[in-house]
């Protein structure tokens, strides 16, 4: 379905989403207008979602970043839906993820320091339904955060 | 650290979702002159709060059905230099993000695989060949959502 012509097209701009057509399109060795044709198919075929915006959390005073990891109370049925339901409700919640493995639930949350991090680890967290195990990993730093595809 | 209004935040929430949507569009539905609208985006950029644009592709459609994420231990802290380890796991396509952490493990990596068996043949050739890597921890992704976050 996608040949290599679509691929480097998606390759380029993952690498710069800014930049123009024109330079892309020379980039990934094509004419303007069959560029614009195969970004138009891309997103019609629901592969090219569109563009979002990367906030740096750090620029706006949310300096602690931590990775909670849960392991919820299985013998409930509701326990997914029910934790992840309240989960949303957390401003400084980024990211839910669920797993198979040792974890059942990541939680990303960001603080703006380690007493508003108390302060939401108590009043918002501890208190989510369904909590068997819990723990908190810390960040230091992110060495590589691009989410590109090895296309 | 910057600081932000309630125009602001809703410019940020807007372009997390679209980051596609012109100045005059956003300015538009925010009440905002084009200029005005432009300026904001520009001083947010600046200002490093929104630090750049990612293309948002259906990974499953580009035919990545499995995403892992690993916790890395270093086998020999001290002898093992961060920066080497840090250099080889960057340089691996299939690694998304790579993110320093405290607690648990050292690292936390993000690998995406067509299916289990590529993913195995990237744990045993680019991730257990990685220099001072020690005990891996897998967790396969079943779901993700990201969220707005305190905006």
């Amino acid at each position: 379905m996608l040949d290599d012509l679509d691929r480097r097209i998606l390759r380029y701009l993952q690498a710069d989403p800014a930049r123009a057509a024109a330079d892309l399109a020379d980039a990934a060795g094509t004419t303007p207008a069959v560029l614009s044709r195969r970004l138009a198919r891309l997103a019609d075929a629901g592969i090219l979602r569109g563009q979002e915006a990367v906030i740096d959390w750090r620029a706006l005073g949310f300096s602690v970043e931590v990775s909670l990891r849960v392991t919820l109370d299985k013998t409930n049925p509701r326990a997914f839906d029910e934790f992840i339901a309240a989960a949303r409700e957390i401003p400084e919640v980024l990211e839910i993820q669920t797993f198979l493995g040792q974890v059942d639930v990541r939680l990303s949350v960001i603080a703006r320091d380690l007493a508003h991090y108390q302060h939401i680890w108590r009043g918002r967290i501890l208190t989510l339904p369904h909590i068997a195990d819990i723990e908190a990993l810390m960040h230091v730093a992110r060495i590589k955060d691009e989410l590109r595809l090895p296309l | 650290m910057t600081d932000i209004d309630d125009t602001d935040r809703a410019i940020l929430r807007a372009l997390q979702l679209d980051a596609s949507q012109s100045a005059g569009a956003l300015g538009r539905a925010l009440g905002l002159s084009q200029p005005a609208c432009w300026r904001r985006i520009r001083r947010l950029e600046q200002a490093g709060v929104i630090a750049g644009r990612r293309v948002v592709l259906d990974a499953t459609r580009l035919g990545f059905g499995v995403t892992v994420f690993l916790g890395v231990k270093l086998a020999a802290k001290g002898r093992v230099s961060l920066t080497d380890f840090e250099r080889a796991v960057t340089a691996i396509p299939e690694v998304q993000t790579v993110e320093h952490i405290l607690g648990l493990y050292d690292y936390r990596l993000r690998v995406v695989a067509r299916d289990i068996a590529d993913f195995e043949r990237v744990l045993r050739r680019r991730i257990m060949t990685l220099p001072g890597v020690g005990a891996v921890e897998a967790n396969v992704l079943l779901s993700e959502e990201r969220r707005p976050g305190p905006l």
